[in-house]
């Protein structure tokens, strides 16, 4: 996944160094005023662990071996803004020494994997882990989930990018002048390494060492109160900082009372269009309109026409038939949409842990 | 089986270390590169490495790997040391991601494989050219990217860094990590070492996983513990919250002749190769 020079456009590259460049200035200004004390050799330490630990060959199921990048460990134990630091060390080592990855690409690299990846790891780990007491199994799962998404993730990105280079950039008889494959061959090649070798190393390696911690340096983890003075926050620090969950229930509900905004657009959203819709004027223009001026077909596809009578939502249109205010019809779907994702995160806590009812503080 | 993945860790690590004091060795050596100013090498090279990324031109690229060819000789680098740890690492890794695209490119059929009875498989001139675009302009670039490497320093890249406007915490961060990196790999060397020779037997896929995971957790015990310990050495030192470089760098004649070479030949890179 490291991509080396050569592989994307300069312009690729500078846009990819654009959009990591605000990331890394905004997790240095919120790691600065702890950079000059105990965090400045606890950060290059860690990103010098995190280099050492991608050089680890790790045995896989079937017989093969993969390495960890240590984004997901970095981000449940440092957060997701030092983790983006950290992570940017080590894969700026990795390109400015070693050669593993380019210079023109560290960017996108960076962005990738550092940024993306960190910050897809730790909301996996706090989604997965939610509610789950500090030492329950479902942690060590969330670990696992938080290392394979967030590798995945940065996989993916970096496909994309690697897949728009020949749409973008070719030359007048038609070849690519940077990475060959468009996103139909990039992507599946890239995902299918990644989904299997590189996702399970990288679970294998963020639960394990989640694993570990939690028995050796429970204080990292969010269990006791070991953690020496002046390490990084871990990540139920940070969530202290996020407010109290009191000010979500209060979010959650601002939001709640804003989903009518729905109606303003304008419209059917592209591509979740009825088989009706191909026959109405208004909005075969509407469809056209937004697909390019590319006219839909006159009927629904024959597969859209069979399938769409699978399955009848409970509340079409996001209003039941008896409501006749669209915006009191949007309130309630959002009502009761949020009522279900409650109920079965509820659920699913009570099946994961019958005895966490006393979960120590509170904390997710 | 069950020594194989210590054994491949290691040998990944020692690869690493060699790496590390071949470029040291060869970065204070004599040479052309070496006697050049690290800000005028390090903008320099970094130019010419864009300059072959924007080229669209196979001759531009050759044109720029025979100048890299030609720095390298001159900063007395072994062409050896370079096929054997840069080009044909390169090379292998480049060439099976060309390969298969000089079939699936769209294009004019430049040959067709004889071997194939009833399905065409053939080489289009579109796809052959993309695949060997993609292998030049690699090859070069990461030709240029060794030679700073290979004749820089580390202390002195990470303080040309500056000139790119590099926050000074970065850079500290940065000689901070490759320092413990080298450290580190030489304890996680050291671990597998005395975990091998206490090894009789073999051990199953699930075994080596958690051998290969536990020494992960106790690296990172080791890895924090050294961060409280490196700071109190710090405090001790007189570390007091503010870092300064010492700016040591002085520009000579040599260094803007070569400061005009470089900025000449990445405009005249950019302007052919379009």
């Amino acid at each position: 996944m490291h991509i080396p020079d050569g592989y994307l456009s300069p312009s690729t590259c500078a846009a990819m160094y654009a959009a990591a460049a605000p990331c890394w200035w905004a997790a240095l200004r919120r790691t600065r005023k702890k950079l000059f004390g105990r965090t400045l050799p606890l950060l290059a330490l860690f990103a010098a662990f995190a280099f050492v630990v991608m050089m680890f060959n790790l045995p896989l199921p079937g017989g093969t071996t993969g390495h960890a990048v240590g984004v997901g460990i970095a981000a449940i134990v440092l957060g997701p803004w030092a983790s983006v630091l950290a992570i940017s060390l080590a894969l700026g080592i990795q390109a400015l020494f070693f050669g593993d990855g380019g210079i023109t690409t560290l960017g996108a690299n960076c962005f990738n994997m550092a940024i993306a990846g960190s910050f897809a790891a730790w909301g996996i780990f706090r989604l997965a882990s939610w509610g789950a007491a500090a030492d329950s199994r479902r942690r060590v799962v969330a670990a696992a989930l938080a290392g394979y998404g967030a590798i995945n993730f940065s996989a993916l990105l970096a496909a994309i990018e690697l897949g728009i280079q020949p749409m973008l950039f070719h030359d007048a008889t038609g070849a690519p002048l940077y990475a060959p494959y468009p996103l139909r061959i990039a992507i599946p090649a890239m995902m299918i390494g990644h989904l299997t070798i590189a996702g399970a190393a990288e679970a294998v390696m963020t639960a394990g060492l989640f694993s570990y911690l939690r028995r050796n340096e429970p204080g990292l983890v969010g269990l006791g109160h070991n953690q020496s003075q002046g390490q990084l926050p871990h990540p139920s620090q940070q969530q202290a900082r996020m407010g109290h969950p009191r000010r979500l229930w209060g979010a959650l509900a601002v939001l709640l009372v804003l989903t009518p905004l729905g109606i303003l657009a304008g419209g059917a959203a592209w591509g979740e269009w009825a088989p009706k819709d191909f026959a109405d004027p208004v909005r075969r223009a509407q469809i056209k309109a937004a697909s390019g001026r590319v006219a839909p077909p006159m009927a629904a596809p024959a597969g859209v026409e069979r399938l769409a009578k699978l399955w009848t939502a409970p509340l079409p249109d996001y209003a039941p038939h008896i409501v006749k205010s669209a915006a009191f019809g949007y309130l309630l779907s959002a009502m009761f949409g949020v009522g279900l994702i409650l109920a079965v995160a509820w659920l699913l806590q009570r099946i994961t842990q019958p005895n966490s009812t006393a979960r120590p503080g509170g904390a997710p | 089986m069950s020594v194989g993945v210590i054994a491949k860790t290691m040998r990944g690590f020692s690869e690493a270390l060699e790496a590390t004091l071949a470029a040291e060795t060869t970065a204070r050596g004599g040479g052309a590169l070496q006697a050049l100013d690290p800000r005028v090498k390090l903008v320099g090279l970094l130019a010419l490495v864009v300059s072959a990324a924007l080229s669209r031109r196979l001759a531009v690229m050759a044109a720029l790997f025979a100048l890299g060819i030609v720095l390298a000789v001159a900063s007395r680098l072994s062409l050896r040391g370079l096929a054997k740890r840069v080009w044909l690492v390169a090379f292998a890794f480049t060439f099976m991601i060309a390969a298969p695209a000089m079939f699936l490119t769209p294009g004019e059929t430049l040959w067709r494989l004889p071997f194939f009875v009833g399905a065409s498989v053939a080489i289009t001139a579109q796809g052959a050219r993309t695949a060997l675009l993609l292998l030049a302009r690699v090859e070069t670039a990461v030709t240029l990217s060794a030679l700073l490497v290979l004749t820089t320093p580390w202390m002195h890249l990470l303080k040309a860094l500056r000139t790119l406007r590099v926050p000074v915490e970065v850079i500290v961060l940065l000689a901070m990590t490759h320092r413990y990196v080298i450290l580190l790999a030489e304890t996680a060397n050291q671990m597998f070492e005395s975990r091998q020779s206490r090894m009789v037997g073999r051990l199953s896929g699930h075994e080596q996983r958690r051998l290969m995971v536990n020494s992960g957790g106790v690296l990172l015990s080791k890895t924090l513990e050294m961060g409280d310990q490196v700071y109190l050495a710090m405090q001790a030192r007189g570390f007091r919250g503010e870092v300064r470089l010492l700016d040591e760098f002085r520009m000579r004649g040599w260094d803007y002749a070569a400061m005009v070479g470089f900025a000449v030949a990445a405009v005249m890179a950019v302007v052919a190769g379009r």
